[in-house]
């Protein structure tokens, strides 16, 4: 226990300790929310769709999770590259322990990215139908942030270096939220479109975040739950067994 | 304590390690010597459960790293070649961490701490994030780590590496006063011939993944018919320089510094 609660508080530490990064890594989710929330409202709001900041916060608090989770597995990368990765793989530790504790970091500090986002989008004008449905937000993020670590550590585990990095930005984690329905909604699209969209975990992340925070959704939220569930825990495994192989 | 068999080591058509064999006694202090790119460090990744051998046995205090990890891990103790500190923690914490990872009671924990970080002289410091450290503090603080729970067997991988010279004598006055104090094996490399003169009590010298020769100090300055270790050294391995290419770290280091992202 008090290995996964030392690798967590490693995890929040380094966040917390760099704030710099926490306000540049606010920038792009304002960006969003303030050019696209007001840029394409009008359009929006005339195609008979509604308020279009209220339609997209909910994708962008999932946006600023997906994110920040990913990307703290991926930081298994820099662990391994400079070092520190070394020192807890020759501890006499199961490797389990050291994947929970870092995924339970990386999923906490992407929850408090979110619960930030949050924040900014409440301030800039983002109105849930009710304040008591924002911890049912919570849970969504929590799935979203753990599925997502999962995916990023075992995607850190089978990296070599830095060198696929890009690759996977611009092939896995963009596309994960470009086709999530962060941005429009999911109905009524082209056939093919409207396919790989259902491939995408945080489709139903998002959706079931508007349906608590909007009432809105495409669909059942219990389908949300359980296909982030589902797929969240076969991921936890997946990423386990990886990283369970790792070799420096 | 260490007995090793036969062990070979290939990345695909590379052989990085081919048919060692050598055996560590218990209390006793072994170094071992190659130039760059022999097998040293491959050697070492395998005895400290890092990489599985392609082939032979290796035994750790009558444990097989391979099959019983964990066991294997609680009797060992390593200091890396290259940095393995985290610097966004401080001192004071990468060594909580170290400690908590390798089940150091609480109490034992603290007072070791304070004794090593002050043996190293890093106390004033323990409360800096090690980002902010020069090379020879980071490399005293692994050191003093390496020794913050009590290993049957410590591996140390080129430890004086970048050390003024008070550190480097620091530091081999305080593993021989373990090795002697509480019978610590020692397992070690370094490029500093004088230190593994003074310092160990067998030498294996490795070349091209092969062990030319294995012995006492003495031995092997008799065996080649030199003066000093240095000489015995080259007699062994040849003067010529070894090719190495920038690793995928070094890259990455490039990469990290330009975006200034990670300062580590």
């Amino acid at each position: 226990m008090s290995v996964i609660y030392i690798l967590w508080l490693r995890e929040l530490k380094r966040y917390t300790r760099s704030r710099a990064q926490i306000i540049a890594s606010l920038g792009q989710p304002l960006l969003y929310l303030l050019v696209l929330g007001f840029g394409l409202g009008p359009v929006f709001q005339r195609a008979g769709n509604g308020n279009y900041l209220q339609f997209i916060a909910p994708g962008i608090i999932g946006m600023s999770v997906l994110f920040s989770s990913i990307f703290s597995g991926l930081g298994l990368l820099w662990d391994r590259q400079f070092g520190f990765l070394k020192e807890t793989l020759v501890a006499p530790i199961p490797r389990i322990q050291i994947m929970i504790g870092r995924t339970m970091g990386g999923a906490t500090v992407a929850i408090i990215q979110g619960l930030l986002v949050t924040t900014i989008c409440l301030i800039a004008g983002f109105r849930p139908v009710s304040f008591f449905t924002l911890p049912l937000a919570l849970g969504f993020m929590l799935l979203i942030a753990l599925l997502f670590a999962a995916l990023g550590t075992a995607i850190g585990s089978t990296l070599q270096d830095m060198q696929g990095f890009q690759l996977i930005m611009n092939f896995l984690v963009l596309p994960i939220y470009f086709l999530s329905g962060a941005l429009f909604p999911l109905t009524g699209l082209p056939k093919a479109l409207a396919a790989v969209t259902r491939l995408d975990p945080l489709s139903y992340g998002i959706d079931g975040m508007r349906s608590v925070l909007i009432g809105r959704s495409t669909f059942d939220p219990r389908i949300d739950l359980i296909v982030l569930v589902v797929v969240g825990a076969m991921l936890l495994v997946f990423g386990a067994y990886r990283f369970s192989k790792i070799e420096i | 304590m260490i007995k090793v068999h036969n062990l070979v080591k290939t990345f695909g058509t590379f052989t990085a390690v081919d048919d060692v064999s050598f055996d560590v006694e218990e209390g006793e202090i072994f170094a071992f010597l190659g130039p760059n790119g022999a097998g040293k460090t491959t050697t070492i990744k395998m005895l400290t459960t890092l990489l599985k051998p392609t082939s032979g046995t290796i035994s750790l205090d009558g444990l097989n790293p391979e099959v019983q990890q964990n066991e294997a891990r609680k009797r060992f103790g390593i200091v890396f070649q290259d940095p393995s500190l985290d610097g966004d923690l401080t001192a004071a914490e990468n060594m909580e961490v170290h400690g908590v990872l390798y089940h150091v009671p609480h109490k034992v924990r603290r007072q070791r701490t304070e004794e090593l970080l002050k043996l190293f002289e890093l106390w004033d410091r323990r409360d800096i994030q090690v980002k902010k450290f020069s090379g020879g503090m980071k490399r005293r603080l692994e050191i003093a780590r390496g020794f913050l729970h009590t290993p049957r067997i410590l591996f140390l991988d080129e430890p004086t590496l970048g050390l003024d010279p008070q550190s480097r004598n620091q530091l081999w006055t305080h593993v021989k006063k373990v090795n002697e104090a509480e019978k610590v094996t020692v397992f070690l490399t370094t490029h500093y011939m004088d230190e593994a003169d003074r310092v160990a009590h067998r030498i294996g010298v490795i070349d091209h993944g092969k062990l030319v020769a294995q012995g006492t100090p003495k031995e092997i300055k008799e065996q080649t018919k030199t003066e000093t270790l240095e000489e015995a050294f080259l007699a062994l391995t040849g003067s010529t320089i070894r090719a190495e290419g920038a690793d995928s770290a070094d890259a990455m280091r490039q990469f990290a510094k330009m975006w200034g992202g990670a300062k580590r």
